[in-house]
């Protein structure tokens, strides 16, 4: 059993970058996830994840399969739709959602654009579906130091984050951190996408950072203890998803984000906090 | 805390949306240690007036001057507040965030700062409810929760915007205390309110709004009938054909550059 486990990791060394890179990124996208879960911007991270497609295939056209460029090139694109999107809803009438849904849809048609006119369909799916067998060196430093820098910037940030998730109104009139706050919490959203496009592409990149966090909801209390088992469970699944994808011969992208899946319905059923089964137990109340 | 310097001043302020003004032309001074009830119709401007004395909103015209309070040295409690009430945090990190003056983003919470976090929840008469989610809170106890945040910010001028919404009598009564003690304290409190027996009973002062000062002064000489009622007539519907305020430059003719 254990051998099972082990062997496929100590016979390739494909396995054990793959490894290596999926754990960097379980570390630095959830506790991003679960964030923007308490901020109700869930669904932020996918149209997040496609605005960075048109950066990272200009630089595959300008340098070809070069990782500098295209990561550079999908951080510029994601960055410059999130500003955006941003400056719009602060000083027009349009909600943040509907004014980076706008830039996004662009940016995304853009993106498809300039790789089926340049490139070939199989480049293309490269890009959406990314190629965790197949990380390089350089692509491991990428993914690592992103990591590091994420949460070292989240751990600099917490509390002003934290507050601008409860009560933005209170961090305006007691501090100037809103909009900084706001802005290097959006950087880091595009940062992890970027180094997760590398591993996973840039459609599953956002499934690793949020499906831990909604799953988290089910066991933690607090934003921390959030963040805890949301980066367990991101681990959890991609140690799950290699494997399985190396004994089933299936994808592996696919793989691990279907194995954080299935995490998330088990802790539907059986999370201590509002999982179904719980909720059908009858229980006493307490005094007080 | 108190100073001869009034704590707000107001030049001529007018106050708005889209050029359309909510509160036009106030003209007078908030003394330091004032407790000042804001008195007048739904529609008066005086959540309009707190917006601009926090700095939300800026004046249309005018100039409305705070006597050298840093940014942080206010504390404001909005109507429509914008609190998320499903985060999970506990009332004790939820009061502990009126700290941030003295900790901001980085400093721990000592055991000093822990001591003072928990007196002002017993102060609120929340004690024994510290760890639970403000979730699963009443909406009275939550008033409570943020009343303890106001009382840790240790703010020298305060603004509550009808802090007592949907809040039972005993509840009231706490909080006015409360009110009462920062008042004898020196700090100077602003509240927007709507019941007019509150007011006579505990607000020394009051500054009845319609859009505009209507009276401004002693609470006794200043909430008559007949005041109540011209508040009442004054507030009219924002007009989308009004034409631009004549009142402008007249004021400004009389006022020293």
């Amino acid at each position: 059993m254990i051998d099972a486990i082990v062997n496929p990791f100590v016979e390739f060394s494909f396995m054990r970058r793959a490894l290596v890179g999926c754990l960097a990124l379980s570390l630095g996208a959830p506790p991003i996830g679960v964030f923007l879960m308490l901020r109700r911007m869930s669904l932020m991270g996918d149209a997040m994840s496609h605005a960075v497609l048109p950066g990272a295939a200009i630089g595959y056209l300008l340098f070809g399969l070069s990782l500098p460029a295209m990561s550079l090139g999908g951080f510029a694109a994601g960055l410059a739709v999130a500003l955006a999107a941003g400056l719009v809803a602060r000083s027009t009438m349009l909600r943040e959602d509907a004014s980076l849904a706008g830039f996004y849809l662009v940016s995304l048609a853009l993106g498809v654009l300039i790789v089926s006119v340049k490139g070939s369909n199989i480049d293309l799916l490269h890009v959406l579906f990314g190629t965790v067998l197949a990380l390089d060196d350089a692509a491991l430093v990428l993914v690592a130091a992103i990591a590091t820098v994420s949460l070292i910037v989240l751990a600099v940030i917490y509390r002003p984050l934290v507050l601008e998730c409860f009560d933005p109104q209170f961090l305006r009139s007691a501090s100037r951190w809103s909009s900084p706050t706001h802005l290097i919490f959006l950087m880091l959203v595009v940062l992890n996408l970027v180094a997760g496009f590398q591993a996973l592409g840039t459609l599953m990149a956002v499934g690793i950072m949020l499906l831990p966090a909604v799953t988290a909801r089910f066991w933690a209390e607090d934003v921390s203890g959030l963040i805890l088992v949301a980066i367990g469970c991101a681990v959890a699944a991609s140690f799950s998803g290699l494997l399985l994808s190396y004994y089933a011969n299936l994808p592996t992208g696919p793989s691990i984000i279907l194995l954080c899946g299935v995490f998330y319905l088990l802790s539907m059923l059986l999370g201590v906090r509002g999982g179904f089964i719980w909720n059908l137990v009858p229980r006493r109340h307490l005094e007080a | 805390m108190a100073s001869s310097k009034p704590a707000v001043t107001f030049r001529d302020v007018t106050l708005g949306y889209d050029r359309h003004p909510a509160v036009h032309h106030i003209t007078g001074d908030v003394e330091a240690g004032a407790l000042l009830a804001l008195v007048g119709p739904n529609g008066a401007g005086k959540s309009t007036l707190l917006k601009g004395i926090v700095g939300e909103l800026r004046p249309l015209s005018g100039s409305l001057k705070l006597d050298s309070l840093r940014k942080s040295g206010i504390a404001y409690l909005p109507q429509q507040i914008e609190i998320d009430r499903l985060f999970p945090i506990s009332v004790f990190d939820c009061a502990a965030m009126g700290l941030w003056r003295k900790i901001g983003a980085w400093r721990g919470l000592d055991r000093r700062y822990r001591q003072e976090v928990a007196r002002a929840l017993a102060t609120v008469g929340l004690q024994g409810l510290s760890d639970r989610l403000v979730g699963a809170l009443s909406g009275g106890q939550f008033q409570r929760v943020l009343f303890a945040r106001l009382l840790l910010q240790d703010a020298a001028l305060i603004l509550l915007d009808e802090p007592f919404r949907a809040v039972d009598t005993k509840t009231v009564a706490d909080l006015i205390a409360l009110i009462g003690r920062w008042h004898s304290e020196g700090r100077t409190v602003l509240a927007a309110l709507h019941d007019i027996e509150l007011v006579r009973a505990h607000f020394p002062a009051t500054l009845v709004l319609a859009r505009e000062v209507v009276a401004w002064g002693e609470t006794r000489k200043v909430l008559t009938p007949a005041n109540l009622t011209k508040s009442q007539q004054l507030v009219e519907a924002f007009d989308e054909q009004a034409g631009i305020c004549a009142r402008d430059e007249s004021v400004r003719e009389r006022l020293p550059a």
